[in-house]
């Protein structure tokens, strides 16, 4: 018997092995370095190995071979595209997760216990927050790279892992936070089964779990169509839980609010590039012949997103409770995109991704400084008149609803119009006027935040907002200047992504 | 490189808010003065543009276009008629009087003077730039940018419930915005279909598509407008935001912002959708009717001076819209002109009554009484403003309402016919208040009441003199408004009916 020995195109997946390292590291200097030097250690290896990985994937957006890893892996444009997002993502979020005040001193602690108080008052502080954060990202740069049904559930797998203990840390009401990790873990774990399920049946379709095995079943139409249809149906269920579409969405408020803020932040910008990457993929490549049997599905899941987001976020009264909601609102219009399926969606949905992250990154990062003295306040009454007592926290804080809310001249005006003329364009016309509509019921809670924090008289209520820590001001600015700057001249990042979108099957 | 004077004008304003927020904190005259000087300035610009302009050319002037978002085909496109000119300078002249007219306005806000006058300077540029573009994507941009200063004008330094008037105006104002954006998604979708992407506003007006679609496309665009303008049923949320709002962000927003939605008739709806204009006509012109023959009789039964005055303004927008789907050449000039006197005609009755109500500290028209003898300077101003809103023969705005009228009865003489009833019930609208308020004993408080200082006089000695000057000579801006009503028209394959003569 021979053994070819498999070739991997090490440089083609250098960005995930640079990041993997980076974390393997990080493990070593939690077991190794002494604590005084632990937070600036984690912090440069975190940085650097995102930099770095970044930088690698500039130099091989040129691509020489596009598959790696014996045909598992596709670099291709779109693959560069999402792979550049979520580090860029990642990178401004690592300032924001740098800002220590926001997790537990001992996650292991039990809250309120004199262990806690303890670890607390001994200044101790989560370093393991780093690695971890570095193993999410790999998973989510392999997520949308992934060209087989194994290698999608193991990508998934390993950007979810982390993320469920994450959502754990919190350092304030920490009971709410352990319930936020459970319910994220076993309704993610849940999906991932529903996800499994219908990679089985599309093995079952088409007796290959490699994207180019099925597309050649799908596109040969010999295979039974029930099968193919119950396995595009639970592979799709898998995928709109991460991205948090209705009915698949009962996690994310939770989770959102129950999350150490940075976490959010970071959760919800970089896991929707990741899913919607492997989701645009999956649906523009494999399944694009069998559209028929996904498109009006994917129609009906866009609506009632959109419609439901955008409707129950009106009635919150938690900061981060309404942000989860206004995501599963934006997760409806990026729906619209994959419905598009033709290349100006494809285009439209990465400029959409991206500027919404950014955006929400800041957004988030705004939110950790609004505090009391028992950590932060996301109840919005609370937030009451906060334009005169901040008026440039307040101010950055409005423009990013703005950005939301996609009044023009932010960038999110630009995706939305980039994505909903794609979509129109591809005869989804039904799914474009009910994305206009909501589009200005979701405009009216964005303004409700506006008219709280700038025509409400504040109450004396000891909400204050604190100086942002360096780290901090450094992520809400990156994301400001971004979200201004493509809001004004879209065109360069535009025009970069227009001769890389295009899927290689 | 030559200097494009639309581009040129309309950044002034925005380089001076951009200077203006440079100035130390505490330094209110200072912005105050720069701030009018910036508006002078602006007005000069676009004066001696004016003065360059080819009146007898129909073509676009001024045209400059670069390329903004070439993946879209988007571009800086713009260029002026005779309409977009007069609306830009009706805007610019009337900047630095409110400015001047409202000196002391800023003073209550929630934020601080400089705050008012960036918004208003970045309004200013905007307004400019609505009124001039070509391109419709730049056109919706600025046309929903511009709701985010008047937003926070209203809500940070009116009056009253101001935060709930300034909500209402943004989610009306989005809300028509959005079916535009929807209708402008379908027009770039097709330009695609047939020879590329753009938004080039003389390329979309050639396309082709079935009636059906250009009957949706239109409702889009002129839902927008109606709201903006706004027609009978869309007014509701004028009156609140003119009873919030200070008196002068009510003459931006009545006097200019409003002049958007007509314009946006003119230029976007007769444009693009020639056969879905002539369609909707007949729906339109009762809707007109009907808000010219509405907002009097509210106006009438108002006892909030500010209200009032919004009232008449819907029943006057009510008349401009007429003129303007009428579609006679008389109507068209008449609308136009219409929308230069309504504004300066608009803004002398919000500029005394906001004196009035600053002085009285109310704005309750029984509250005032005998103002002819205690502050009759002040008084014989508000008289003739609101002559000039009844449309009083020798007065400017007769000379439009009348042209809007003649107009419209070669075409629909029952539509001309009841909206002459809205000219009786000016009457009553108007003479009412002023009889009230001006007439009559004098109300106990009103007894100290000081009359104009200077300032107030210069402010207010402009307005009224166009308002008279071009009651008796109207030419110099029919003469600039004529061709270019002629040209739409003629786009839209319509000539005037020819007067029949009994017994020939």
């Amino acid at each position: 018997m021979i053994f070819n020995s498999p070739t991997l195109s090490y440089s083609l997946l250098a960005p995930i092995l640079i990041i993997l390292a980076g974390a393997l590291i990080g493990v070593l200097i939690e077991a190794f370095v002494s604590k005084a030097i632990r937070p600036i250690a984690q912090l440069s290896v975190a940085l650097g190995s995102l930099v770095l990985a970044l930088i690698q994937v500039i130099r091989i957006r040129d691509l020489s071979s596009t598959t790696a890893a014996m045909g598992s892996v596709i670099i291709d444009g779109p693959g560069i595209l999402f792979q550049g997002a979520i580090l860029i993502i990642a990178i401004i979020s690592i300032f924001l997760i740098a800002d220590q005040d926001n997790f537990t001193s001992s996650a292991a602690a039990l809250p309120g216990s004199e262990e806690e108080r303890q670890a607390t008052q001994s200044g101790t502080v989560l370093t393991e927050i780093y690695p971890l954060t570095l193993f999410a990202v790999a998973g989510m740069l392999l997520f949308p790279v992934a060209s087989d049904l194994i290698t999608l559930f193991v990508a998934l797998e390993v950007l979810s892992l982390p993320l469920y203990l994450m959502a754990g840390l919190s350092r304030h009401r920490r009971l709410a936070s352990q319930e936020a990790a459970l319910k994220y873990f076993l309704l993610g774990a849940f999906s991932s089964a529903f996800f499994l399920f219908g990679a089985a049946y599309l093995y079952g379709y088409s007796g290959t779990v490699s994207f180019a095995g099925i597309h050649a079943a799908v596109v040969g139409g010999t295979g039974n169509d029930v099968i193919l249809l119950l396995g595009i149906a639970f592979v799709a269920i898998g995928l709109l839980f991460k991205v948090g579409a209705v009915p698949f969405h009962a996690w994310s408020p939770d989770v959102y609010q129950g999350a150490p803020t940075p976490i959010t932040g970071f959760m919800a910008a970089a896991t929707k590039i990741a899913a919607f990457g492997a989701m645009l993929r999956l649906f523009y490549t494999v399944l694009a012949e069998a559209q028929w049997q996904w498109r009006p599905f994917f129609m009906v899941i866009a609506i009632i997103t959109m419609i439901f987001g955008s409707l129950v976020a009106i009635s919150q009264r938690d900061v981060k409770r309404m942000l989860a909601y206004s995501s599963i609102a934006h997760a409806g219009f990026l729906l619209t995109g994959v419905i598009a399926l033709n290349k100006a969606g494809l285009e439209a949905s990465i400029y959409y991704l991206f500027t919404y992250g950014v955006a929400t990154v800041g957004a988030f990062g705004i939110v950790t400084l609004v505090r009391d003295s028992s950590g932060e306040v996301s109840d919005l009454n609370r937030w009451a008149g906060l334009g005169k007592r901040s008026p440039w926290v307040a101010s950055a804080f409005a423009f990013f609803l703005l950005a939301f809310a996609g009044i023009p001249l932010t960038s999110g005006f630009i995706g939305k119009f980039a994505i909903f003329s794609a979509a129109c364009e591809s005869g989804a016309t039904a799914v474009v006027i009910v994305g206009v509509l909501s589009s200005a019921i979701a405009a009216f809670f964005y303004i409700r935040v506006i008219v709280l924090m700038f025509f409400t008289d504040a109450t004396e209520d000891g909400t204050s907002v604190v100086i942002p820590s360096i780290l901090t001001r450094l992520t809400i600015f990156i994301s400001l200047v971004v979200t201004v700057a493509l809001g004004v001249f879209p065109a360069p990042l535009l025009d970069f992504i227009k001769p890389l979108a295009i899927f290689i099957r | 490189m030559t200097i494009n004077w639309i581009s040129l004008t309309a950044l002034l304003p925005l380089v001076g808010a951009a200077l203006l927020a440079t100035l130390p904190k505490g330094a209110e005259l200072r912005a105050k003065q720069f701030a009018f000087g910036t508006t002078l300035v602006t007005a000069a610009s676009a004066i001696a543009m004016a003065v360059q302009f080819q009146r007898d050319n129909t073509d676009l002037q001024f045209v400059e276009v670069r390329s903004w978002i070439p993946s879209f085909g988007i571009n800086y496109a713009v260029g002026i008629d005779g309409i977009a000119l007069v609306l830009i300078l009706m805007s610019v002249i009337l900047a630095p009087i409110v400015i001047l007219a409202g000196w002391n306005e800023a003073q209550g806000g929630r934020w601080s003077v400089k705050t008012f006058y960036i918004l208003i300077l970045v309004l200013e540029t905007m307004m400019i730039g609505v009124f001039s573009a070509t391109d419709v994507f730049l056109f919706y941009v600025i046309f929903e940018a511009m709701l985010v200063p008047v937003y926070f004008l209203i809500g940070g330094y009116g009056t009253g419930e101001r935060s709930a008037a300034a909500v209402k105006f943004l989610l009306y104002s989005l809300f028509g915005g959005l079916l535009m954006l929807a209708s402008i998604i379908a027009l770039y979708v097709m330009s695609g279909a047939q020879g590329g992407h753009t938004f080039d506003l003389a390329k979309l007006a050639n396309l082709q598509m079935s009636s059906t679609t250009q009957n949706f496309l239109f409702l889009g665009f002129f839902i927008a407008f109606a709201i903006k303008a706004p027609l009978w049923p869309f007014h509701t949320w004028l009156p609140d935001a003119a009873q919030s709002a200070t008196p002068g962000t009510s003459v931006l927003l009545l006097g200019v912002l409003d002049k958007v939605g007509t314009f946006g008739m003119i230029r976007y709806c007769l444009t693009l959708f020639p056969e879905a204009s002539k369609t909707f006509t007949p729906v339109i012109i009762v809707l007109a009717v009907i808000s010219i023959i509405y907002g009097a009789i509210l106006a009438i039964g108002q006892k909030d001076l500010k209200r009032l005055i919004a009232f008449t303004s819907i029943s006057h927008f009510g008349f401009i819209t007429m003129g303007i789907f009428a579609m006679t050449s008389q109507s068209q000039s008449g609308a136009t002109l219409y929308m230069f006197n309504h504004g300066f005609s608009t803004a002398a009755l919000f500029i005394v009554g906001g004196w009035m109500i600053a002085r009285r500290g109310s704005s309750t028209i029984s509250d005032f009484g005998g103002l002819q003898r205690v502050t009759p300077v002040m008084a014989w101003c508000f008289f003739l403003a609101g002559m000039s809103s009844l449309a009083l023969p020798g007065l400017s705005s007769f000379v439009s309402e009348f042209l809007v009228l003649v107009g419209t009865y070669t075409r629909y003489p029952a539509a001309a016919i009841i909206a002459t009833v809205g000219i009786i019930l000016a009457a009553l609208y108007i003479l009412i208040p002023v009889q009230r308020a001006l007439h009559g004993p004098t109300t106990p408080g009103n007894e100290n009441l000081t009359d104009l200082n200077l300032r107030e006089k210069v402010a207010i000695a402009p307005v009224l003199a166009a308002i008279i000057a071009l009651g008796f000579y109207p030419s110099p801006l029919l003469n600039v408004i004529n061709p270019a009503a002629v040209h739409v028209n003629s786009q839209l394959g319509f000539t005037d009916p020819v007067p029949t003569v009994e017994g020939k």
